[in-house]
């Protein structure tokens, strides 16, 4: 089972009241916002829950690695997400009660 | 890119934005869904339940085994457990549109 827009929608009918498809305009725009700042080349910042970050990547060789044949790999934009001290503290707590 | 041409939206700009664009929500219901939001998909993180956002992109737990560490005070070594850590994996939609916004303006 995995978290969905769907369920997050759901989950916001039921705890503040919006009206279905105002929930599911409210997720479908949080996800587009942070999306185009990130497009922008902004970071975003979500208190409690973690950072996304860009970095820019030099370009360098590359290989193919079905065949070993060497392919150039272009200079390209990545995100990166850092999870925030009580994310991560919230994840480690829940793996601490997990046989390992 | 340099440090300073970064700028960084925060959650209360993210909040502003969105409520400006839903104007015929309250503002404190915006506020109030983001945050609903963002404890969601800590609680289902901190549940060791999956995030899959179409388009957007997919959280889950990337396990860490244990390690030898060391107090960097007294510089004695400890045993430090395995973990659990939070992964992001940006999805296509977003990974195409960030790269290709960066390519067009380089050109």
């Amino acid at each position: 089972m995995a978290l969905t827009k769907a369920e997050m929608a759901e989950c916001l009918f039921d705890e503040l009241g919006l009206n279905k498809r105002e929930a599911k305009e409210l997720v479908e725009l949080f996800f587009e916002e942070v999306r185009d700042a990130l497009v922008k080349g902004n970071h975003v910042k979500l208190s409690g829950f973690g950072n996304f970050a860009l970095r820019d990547k030099s370009p360098r060789p590359g290989r193919n690695p079905k065949t070993g044949k060497e392919i150039p790999i272009c200079a390209r934009r990545v995100v990166t997400f850092r999870p925030g001290q009580k994310l991560k503290q919230r994840v480690e707590d829940y793996a601490g009660t997990q046989q390992q | 890119m340099p440090d300073s041409a970064i700028n960084s939206l925060m959650k209360s700009e993210l909040i502003e934005m969105m409520a400006r664009k839903q104007s015929h929500l309250a503002y404190k219901d915006v506020e109030l869904a983001v945050k609903s939001l963002l404890e969601q998909m800590s609680h289902s993180l901190s549940s060791g339940e999956r995030i899959e956002i179409r388009g957007f992109g997919s959280f889950s737990l990337h396990y860490r085994p244990p390690r030898a560490g060391r107090n960097p005070k007294t510089g004695d070594s400890v045993e430090l457990p395995g973990k659990y850590v939070p992964h992001f994996k940006p999805g296509k939609e977003l990974r195409e549109k960030v790269n290709e916004a960066f390519l067009s303006q380089g050109a």
